[in-house]
């Protein structure tokens, strides 16, 4: 059986289960045919688990039990988020084999619902970087054009659901790692906010701003997995005691009445004019469906690029001294003693981007910098936040584009990291003020799909959603698909 | 102070393990002394994607410490992580509280050898975790046990108002009771749950500046401090007076040779790169929390002391004994409230209980001694029951978990006081033997012994004697 994820929603294709129109190893099998068809081209995944996921799919089959709206379906899991027994690597050659020996709360939350997963995504060495192009292991293309980058860090993800591999995947954002690769790659993605989902098992870059969230082609499907792996854990003091409403409870198609506030710094120096010509389109159509919009401020914004990429790398630089070759991984040979070991194994083990983050970290909190670096930029986030607060006293959204381009050619940017870092300006306020964040496709600029930023307040993914959705319903544009994904 | 013209600057970071059930961040049972690795799991171990919980229970004990040493405590916690590599910290981090300390300026009033008191200030106290145990195998390789990773630590971090090594060790001594009494700890040195981290350093008399320090770290016994103080204060001063000058150093105690060896020079501080720790959110006490924190912290030896000695009339040297340790004090605390005269209570823990422990080489907790059976036995032996020296078998007897009164009568252990029952005996025997009438009456005392004789042999030897005396009295005189 082949199935094209372009023609059903996970709606529809839940339904089917219940009606056994299909079965779970009918999607099992027809996704890892997808994936085989099309990933010589997409190189979406790192690994793929077809014997684990058919047995569970068959399990599945066998209980019968389709009550639960992801039970069995088919997913992408990004290869930074720990899968019981199936090697996880990070990207990272310092986790190549390395099999842990527990879930992440999101793969046991869907596991227990009975979701699949058929494969371990690419990305960017332990999400690190914006093109999935620091990945030791392969370079992901973008759907639309296999010659450019899907975007990152979570490109793996993006490019399998863009490109029709699988209904839905999982990604995380640290600093626009699930947005701007769902931008670059004309699908849906959400940064919940901070706290609302689990980060135990996710192999951590900087913890007070990773976030794991869902891709998908639409907007209610997104809603419908966020609903799946939302909720307070724990085992991650940080997640959430707050209730989860249902995520889908207000996907009417009616933004009437909804005040959305247009920040004038996102449309400043550095944006592509048709990118942002695109985006005041979306923005026009929204004000056409009857929400309100305004422009307004967010005079900080132009420091959030240097206090993230401070406070990321000084967490990032702690977190990765885990990885050390004494417990597991990799392990450098011939050693002369414990600092060769530290030294050797932590230089051929990680990238060339990793290493620039854990120098920049470690310096940002060195004795002689902490308090003109790290301390620093901890008050430039507090500024951020209450820049978005004095906002949203008036607001319901804040809406922009979600890059400044469209998806570049592969290796034209990987040797200008600040480039690189700049072209994370429109994402990573988002997460310093620890807010939601949606990306939906906004068109196409020169064949390349452009994305359209919604930010909520804190844990409103609801109005979020509503906004994105009655764009998306009205726009249609969720239905274009790139060429590979016609092959099915 | 006799370093000839220059005095001692002594300051002290004490670190005891607290006995919390499981670790500060993870679920793993503390406890010493099992297999290498078995109280681990994947948080211990530092596996990707991890994350720590805080364990509340240690922050109490940490607030239960900081309030025993007369601390202010701190309103807001903020976790830090303190960062360095080494196979024993497998996060290459460690979970502290650099900003944060859970107590503030507290002191501790440390009676010396010569009986006056001087306060030595206390200038913070932190919650952290400990590190694992690396062991370097005679086959070369270096092996790593997590057991003891992430075991909650109190550090107690003096000023350095100590001036010589008696001082430290008599602050060591009152601090290790202190802690006892805040039953955080059992504080055993030989298992490494109190260790010290010594700074030194000497001036001419009159500066106001202090000389260059010289630190040793991680001893583990009160002795080695003193006496690796005793050294430091030697070799310093001669240092000093022949011109030299002191480096600031790490040294480490050798107790072979009593004297310390030169680990590692200084060069500028270690840098640890502390900054908030972000997996952990920050925690708010409130002053309720701490009242009741408060109320739940055991009295200090000092004021149980003063209570056994004021109000239940015991000799200073017993109350002293009693107040060796926190379950000592307990027990017998909660044997006098069961009824037992406080005095007989007091002979019994620190004669034949201790007796019985050092014998047995057991702990009174792992004795099946209770209050309530001792003060059982007591009141058996107070209210004539049985006699002293019948006590001595019921003794045995509830050491191994008896109750004392089932025990005694299972056994014929009791003295006969009632008095209806012994002048029953007393008419019989007086009816038998009217010479022994005549004798007493005739003025010899020797007959009352006779009649004695015959009735312990009627009751067996149970008759409680000085009941069974007064009543023949007052029966002979009637007659």
């Amino acid at each position: 059986m082949t199935i094209n994820y372009f023609e059903h929603d996970l709606t529809s294709l839940h339904e089917q289960l219940v009606n056994k129109e299909v079965s779970a190893i009918d999607l099992t099998r027809a996704t890892l045919d997808n994936i085989s068809k099309t990933d010589d081209q997409l190189k979406a995944f790192i690994s793929t688990n077809a014997d684990d996921a058919l047995a569970q799919a068959q399990k599945i089959d066998e209980k019968a039990d389709f009550s639960n709206v992801v039970t069995g379906i088919p997913l992408a899991l990004k290869d930074n988020m720990a899968t019981k027994g199936i090697q996880t690597t990070g990207a990272s050659h310092i986790l190549e084999g390395f099999k842990p020996i527990y879930n992440a709360t999101v793969v046991e939350k869907l596991q227990n619902a009975g979701a699949i997963s058929v494969g371990k995504a690419n990305m960017d060495e332990f999400a690190m970087g914006g093109s999935t192009e620091t990945s030791y292991y392969k370079q992901t293309t973008n759907a639309w054009d296999h010659s450019k980058v899907p975007g990152g860090s979570s490109g793996g993800s993006a490019a399998a659901v863009a490109g029709g591999q699988v209904p839905f995947a999982l990604g995380s954002d640290t600093g626009g790692s699930i947005r701007q690769p769902a931008a670059f790659n004309g699908i849906v993605g959400l940064k919940p906010t901070y706290g609302r989902v689990s980060r135990w098992g996710l192999f951590a870059m900087a913890s007070s701003l990773d976030q794991i969230g869902p891709f998908t082609r639409t907007v209610k499907d997104n809603a419908v997995v966020l609903n799946a792996i939302s909720g307070f854990d724990q085992k991650d003091s940080t997640s959430s005691q707050r209730e989860v409403p249902d995520f889908t409870a207000k996907l009417s198609g009616d933004v009437k009445g909804l005040k959305i506030a247009v920040p004038k710094e996102y449309f400043g120096d550095g944006i592509d004019a048709k990118v942002a010509a695109r985006v005041k389109a979306a923005i026009a159509q929204l004000e056409a469906l009857g929400a309100t919009v305004d422009e307004v401020s967010l005079p900080h914004t132009k420091y959030g690029v240097a206090a993230y990429y401070i406070i990321m790398s000084s967490e990032a630089s702690s977190n990765l001294q885990r990885y050390d070759g004494v417990r597991y991984g990799f392990r450098a040979n011939d050693v002369k003693n414990l600092e060769d070991l530290y030294v050797k194994t932590r230089s051929e083990g990680f990238g060339d981007e990793v290493k620039r983050r854990i120098m920049l970290g470690t310096f940002s909190l060195s004795a002689g910098a902490y308090d003109a670096f790290f301390k620093k930029a901890a008050k430039i986030r507090t500024l951020l936040i209450e820049d978005f607060n004095k906002v949203f006293e008036n607001y319901d959204l804040i809406v922009g584009p979600t890059a400044p381009t469209p998806a570049y050619g592969l290796g034209e940017e990987i040797d200008d990291p600040t480039a690189m870092y700049l072209a994370d300006v429109l994402t990573i306020p988002v997460n310093l003020a620890g807010l939601p964040g949606l990306s939906v496709n906004a068109g196409f600029v020169d064949g390349l799909p452009v994305g359209l930023q919604i930010i909520g307040k804190p844990f409103d993914e609801q109005t979020v959603y509503q906004a994105g959705y009655a764009y998306e319903q009205a726009s249609r544009l969720f239905e274009q698909r790139p060429t590979i994904a016609k092959e099915y | 102070m006799g370093t000839g013209n220059f005095e001692t600057t002594i300051g002290l970071e004490v670190h005891v393990e607290m006995q919390t059930n499981s670790k500060l961040l993870s679920p793993s049972p503390v406890h010493y002394g099992d297999e290498p690795n078995t109280n681990t799991n994947v948080i211990d171990f530092g596996y990707p994607g991890v994350l720590p919980v805080a364990n509340k229970g240690a922050l109490e004990y940490g607030m239960r410490v900081a309030l025993a040493l007369n601390a202010k405590v701190s309103p807001f916690i903020r976790w830090d992580r303190k960062n360095y590599f080494y196979p024993d910290n497998p996060k290459a981090y460690q979970t502290t509280q650099s900003q944060t300390p859970i107590g503030t300026n507290g002191y501790l009033d440390v009676t010396l050898t010569d009986g006056t008191v001087k306060r030595i200030r206390i200038k913070e106290m932190h919650v952290e975790e400990d590190a694992g145990k690396n062991t370097h195998g005679s086959d070369g390789y270096s092996y790593v046990d997590l057991n003891r990773q992430g075991t909650p630590l109190i550090e107690i971090v003096s000023e350095p108002d100590i001036a010589s090594p008696d001082e430290a060790y008599a602050y060591l001594e009152q601090l290790r009771q202190v802690i006892l009494f805040t039953g955080v700890s059992e504080a055993k040195m030989q298992e490494g749950q109190m260790r010290a981290d010594v700074n030194v350093s000497l001036r001419p008399f009159g500066s106001d500046q202090y000389g260059t320090k010289v630190e040793m770290k991680n001893i583990n016994s009160f002795n080695y401090v003193r006496n690796a103080l005793i050294f430091e204060e030697k070799r310093q001063a001669e240092v000093l007076r022949s011109g030299g000058i002191i480096q600031q150093e790490t040294r480490r105690y050798d107790e072979p040779t009593k004297s310390t060896i030169l680990m590692r020079v200084k060069e500028g501080a270690d840098d640890y790169r502390y900054f908030p720790e972000p997996d952990l959110a920050p925690v708010v006490i409130n002053q309720e929390w701490v009242a009741e924190v408060a109320e739940n912290l055991p009295k200090s030896a000092d004021s149980r002391r003063k209570h056994y000695v004021d109000e239940l009339g015991i000799e200073p040297y017993d109350a002293e004994v009693l107040t060796q340790t926190l379950a000592m004090s307990d027990f017998y605390d909660a044997t006098v409230a069961a009824g037992a005269d406080p005095k007989r209570t007091a002979n019994y823990l620190i004669g034949d209980v201790n007796a019985y422990m050092n014998k047995n080489q057991v702990e009174l907790q792992e004795t099946r001694l209770t209050p309530e059976h001792l003060a059982g036995m007591i009141k058996l032996i107070e209210d004539g029951t049985i006699s002293t020296k019948q006590a001595k078998q019921v003794f045995e007897a509830i050491m191994i978990g008896e109750e004392p009164e089932t025990f005694a009568k299972k056994n014929g252990l009791v003295q006969l006081s009632d008095p209806d029952l012994l002048l029953g005996w007393i008419t019989e025997v007086l009816d038998n033997n009217p010479q022994s009438i005549e004798d007493f009456k005739g003025g010899k005392d020797r007959a009352t012994g006779y009649l004695i004789g015959q009735l312990m042999k009627m009751s067996k030897g149970q008759a409680n004697p000085g009941v069974l005396n007064k009543l023949l009295l007052s029966e002979l005189k009637k007659r």
